[in-house]
């Protein structure tokens, strides 16, 4: 095996290792510096699946990554946690060892799905596609057992990355407008639910989202 | 069993033995240094273990037979256990029994025994220590389990002999899966050891030990067993790692050269290993025992990662 | 070309100016110009398709076939329409709910970007880009949803965001994998997930990961038409934005979902040639169906009833779709749209009149004839009542069902006749009684109303020719 596709497969064990390690931190300050990892990983290994292929167009895209995912977002969200003062994620929904049960549940499920699809691919790096999809549904587990709005963002967040890591695993990344129009989305998703926080915030005092009964669930 | 390998299982048994406390001293020593203490210097556990020898033992009056045994089966079977883990040789005497499973049947085994002897005299530490012990235990053996299953998976075998061989072999690259079952392994040898995040061997404070717990009733020869024990178990999990993740060097087949080169090699590992250990001990402060089960999980689920991801990555 | 640009130029245009002025007097007047324009845009676009066939424009991005143009009309339509409702509409909610300014230049903006996410889905040939294009609907509606701030507004709109968001991110998945497929076939770049290029090499597909993919795509796209177990951000969507949004939301942003679906599902039976998406289809479709109707029995909130009954409609679509029923489902697309925005304004009205939304506590509707009427017509003809037009399309997917799985017949029978006991018995006790409330201080628009349910009466005793052709030819493409 070439040295660049395992590096690749570094990057794609470590993107796994953080995808738990999110599951199980409950301070939101370190769930975002592991979401800064988190964006820089997948650029990283943009790069290096850009460099080994010679797909220039990868290397805009990890650029895009960079900006969005290590610079950007992360800065949207400190400052969001600042000024709203949430530190802790109280407690979650279900207690951690339980979840990470599931989360183990979740990987094997996922890989022996991929499995048919890596078979088929030519990539260089069709080995991750079971990885990328085992973060999308390990972002998904999170969002679902954590109470607190922001954690719920960042697990989304984060599914996404694992949808990007996906794009660039499989298939050496989508057409550059599809990736632009995604990432906008992303942006502007942020954007709309940072002022979202303040307006749940001003209404419930509270960020946690078990405040939020269920209006006559009937 | 050719002459070599009986031989090497003699010699391998032997200097395992004996150097046994020496890597315990040299841990301890390199913990010192960090601490920026002078240290007993390295021989100290021979020192402990002459004094203990000298004694006269001890024994509560309502000690069963067992009590007294337990430290012979415990010397025994941790004897057994670092004579099967391939340290200087892969062709060792006793590499038929050389399991996977097994050395993990035997550490069990111990286990057992130590517990049962902690309890045997209905103390309230020893009960409590036996308890812990348990449960440590009893997360840290599947951690462990993963751990020798995702090296059994590389080389096709449980055999160790064949393990080590293979991994020895192995084309040199980056493996994401031996680094997760790495990280995994050395939670659990901390954890089986009695080391630092989850036990403090330097303290006797009741609330937080584990292992000490366990052995107060024991005196003299019965205790000096028992440590010795402990420190067989402490290298024979450094070697196992050695071979697991670092097994270059070590003998092959009626190799004699190969033997001559191994021994100072292996000497050279177990000096890093034991200052890696202190580092380890110096920086990590000892967690709630609560927090165990945490600790353990994670180590677990490194090892179920490092297998999820051979199978995915075949790497 | 030009009409393409229209139909999606205009809807941007009239969002960005209402983002300036949509707090104006003359704003409402401006919304439904905007729409207005883009209707006509849209029936040009049609007029030039039914002339000329099926085209792809501008480097391949767009694709107009007779499926998809006939959603781009209806959305057209429904759209203008609703802003027609929403003038009165929401010149009493500024003053009962006492909108800032601000408020009314994001609810005028934001219902103009709505309309152009929705066109752009339609008309994009680009998988990818029809991804892009529900996501930002997602965005847009939340805002709408969002738009009072009380805490159930904020909670339905949250609720919202995180369930869509999630269905849509399985979504993308979905598309990635088709993508994945494709590009062995048409090579890597731009083309690779264009709709026409693949729908041509659809049978040379990799069969195992389309299949794959498809359950990520109608798990993801499933959430936004509202299928069951992911249903449940719908019914507070519907209840908590403004009356105009619920309209929306219900008559067209389901159906446009839907219209993904049914995209996806094109490709993956022409590459699987075996009954596995329909199967799937057919699935949830019968699941959301059962379950909805159900579900429709207990509630007391006018909103999230008929909330829950757009559930059971796009139930019933999908499974027309999944069964092969195609032209009863495009039937069923356009009578349930017309029918449930027009349930909607009259809904709407009736709200503002009885100042709440609970149904206990709304009598009289009588009194107001194109409310009370408009209420109890709409809920009729919703309900499957000849000679309405949901009773044509709702009797020609029971007749397929009964040919092809008839299993099936007792079970939407059931699900049907709840929904009926349900529906029927809480609005009668709403249109009679004795009235309460207060005078609208603008009058209410009887026109939407009026003219939807005589469009669904008129669908219901006889669809003209052309439209039939359309509809048949819409039916063929999807196969």
């Amino acid at each position: 095996m070439a040295l660049s596709s395992q590096f690749i497969n570094l990057l794609a064990s470590i993107l796994l290792l953080l995808a738990f390690a999110m599951l199980s931190q409950r301070r939101i300050r370190s769930l975002i510096r592991l979401f800064m990892v988190q964006g820089m990983t997948l650029a990283v290994s943009t790069v290096v699946i850009a460099s080994t292929t010679n797909q220039s167009h990868l290397y805009y895209s990890a650029l895009l990554t960079f900006s969005l995912k290590v610079v950007i977002l992360p800065w949207i969200l400190f400052r969001m946690i600042r000024q709203l003062n949430v530190e802790w994620d109280v407690e979650t929904l279900i207690n951690i060892p339980s979840t990470m049960l599931v989360g183990i549940a979740i990987v094997i499920v996922s890989f022996n799905l991929a499995l048919p699809i890596s078979h088929l691919a030519g990539t260089i790096t069709r080995s991750t596609i079971g990885i990328a999809m085992a973060c999308v549904l390990l972002s998904l587990l999170m969002m679902i057992t954590r109470s607190k709005a922001i954690s719920q963002v960042i697990g989304f967040l984060s599914m996404e990355n694992g949808l990007f890591f996906a794009a660039t695993s499989t298939t050496y990344g989508m057409p550059m407008v599809v990736e632009l129009g995604v990432a906008l989305d992303v942006l502007v998703g942020v954007l709309i639910l940072g002022v979202f926080f303040f307006q749940i915030r001003e209404k419930f005092e509270s960020l946690d989202l078990k405040h939020l009964e269920k209006a006559e669930e009937e | 069993m050719s002459a070599f390998g009986f031989f090497a299982q003699f010699l391998q048994l032997f200097l395992t033995v004996l150097l046994a406390p020496l890597l315990l001293g040299w841990v301890n020593q390199c913990r010192a240094w960090l601490q920026n203490r002078q240290g007993p210097g390295i021989e100290q556990p021979y020192r402990k273990l002459r004094k203990l020898f000298r004694k006269d033992a001890v024994i509560a009056e309502n000690a069963s037979p067992l009590f007294r045994i337990v430290p012979y089966i415990l010397f025994g079977a941790m004897c057994l256990a670092a004579a099967i883990v391939p340290s200087l040789a892969t062709d060792l005497g006793f590499s038929e029994a050389a399991d996977a499973i097994a050395l993990v049947g035997v550490f069990a085994l111990a286990r057992i025994f130590i517990s049962l002897a902690a309890m045997d005299i209905g103390t309230a530490f020893g009960s409590m220590g036996a308890r812990r012990e348990m449960l440590v235990g009893f997360l840290a053996e599947p951690a462990l389990l993963m751990v020798l299953f995702t090296a059994s998976l590389i080389s096709q075998s449980t055999s160790l002999t064949v393990i080590v061989e293979t991994l020895a072999h192995r084309h040199f690259g980056i493996y994401p899966s031996m680094a997760f079952t790495g990280i995994a392994f050395l939670m659990v040898l901390l954890a089986e050891n009695a080391r630092i995040p989850v036990d403090n061997p330097a303290s006797h404070l009741e609330l937080t030990m584990i292992h000490e717990a366990m052995t107060l009733e024991y005196s003299a020869r019965h205790l000096a067993l028992v440590e010795w024990a402990s420190s067989i178990k402490l290298f024979a999990y450094v070697t196992m790692g050695i071979a697991l993740f670092a097994p270059w060097g070590i003998a092959q087949a009626a190799d004699w050269l190969g033997m001559a080169f191994a021994l100072p090699i292996l000497i050279g590992k177990l000096l890093v290993a034991g200052c890696g250990l202190a580092v380890i001990e110096t920086v990590m402060a000892k967690q709630r025992i609560f927090r165990a089960p945490e600790f353990m999980g994670t180590a677990f689920l490194f090892g179920v990662l490092g297998m999820l991801v051979h199978f995915l990555l075949g790497a | 070309m030009m009409e393409i640009l229209a139909v999606l130029g205009l809807p941007l245009a009239g969002g960005a100016l209402l983002a300036l002025w949509g707090h104006e007097k003359w704003a409402p007047e401006l919304n439904s110009m905007a729409s207005f324009c883009t209707f006509i845009a849209s029936i040009l676009l049609a007029w030039k398709v039914l002339v000329s066939g099926s085209m792809v424009v501008l480097n391949e991005q767009f694709f107009i076939d007779s499926f998809n143009v006939f959603l781009v009309v209806l959305t057209a339509f429904v759209a203008f329409t609703t802003t027609l409702f929403s003038r009165p509409y929401m010149r009493n909610e500024a003053v009962l709910s006492s909108l800032s300014n601000y408020q009314l230049r994001l609810y005028h903006s934001m219902y103009q970007i709505f309309c152009f996410t929705m066109l752009l889905a339609l008309t994009t040939n680009n998988l990818g880009i029809l991804w892009v294009a529900m996501e930002g609907a997602t965005l847009a509606t939340v805002l709408l949803v969002s738009l009072y701030r009380t805490r159930e507004s904020l909670e339905a709109a949250w609720k919202y965001f995180i369930l869509c968001g999630v269905g849509i991110a399985q979504a993308l998945f979905g598309t990635i994998l088709i993508y994945f497929a494709s590009e062995k076939v048409l090579g890597a770049g731009g083309t690779a997930l264009l709709w026409t290029h693949l729908d041509a090499a659809k049978g040379s597909l990799e069969p195992t990961v389309l299949s794959i993919a498809f359950v990520f795509l109608i798990v993801g796209y499933g959430t936004k038409v509202g299928l069951v177990p992911l249903h449940s951000w719908l019914p507070d969507a519907h209840a908590e934005g403004p009356t105009p949004v619920s309209a929306v939301l219900s008559g067209l942003l389901l159906n446009v979902a839907l219209y993904a679906v049914v995209r996806c599902k094109i490709l993956v039976e022409g590459a699987l040639h075996n009954r596995f998406a329909d199967d799937l289809m057919i699935g949830f479709g019968l699941l959301t169906v059962l379950t909805a109707a159900f579900l429709l029995w207990r509630q007391k909130d006018i909103k999230r009833l008929f909330g829950y009954s757009s559930i059971e409609h796009m139930g019933l679509m999908t499974f027309a779709f999944g069964i092969g029923a195609n032209f009863a489902g495009l039937l069923h697309m356009t009578v349930h749209s017309l029918t449930k925005s027009a349930i909607f304004f009259s809904v709407g009205h009736a709200v503002q009149r009885s100042g709440t939304q609970t149904m206990e506590a709304i009598r009289g509707l009588i009194k107001f004839p194109a409310i009370g009427w408009g209420l109890m017509l709409g809920a009729l003809a919703i309900l499957g009542m000849p000679p309405f037009g949901v009773f044509t399309s709702e009797f020609l997917i029971l007749t397929h069902a009964m040919q092809s799985h008839p299993w099936s017949t007792p079970v939407l029978l059931i699900a049907l006749g709840v929904a009926f006991a349900s529906i029927f018995g809480k609005v009668q006790s709403m249109v009679w009684g004795e009235p309460a409330g207060k005078e609208l201080l603008h009058a209410q628009a009887s026109l939407p109303i009026l003219l939807h349910l005589a469009m669904v009466l008129l669908l219901g005793l006889y669809i003209p020719p052309y439209l039939a052709r359309w509809y048949s030819e819409a039916a063929r493409l999807i196969g």
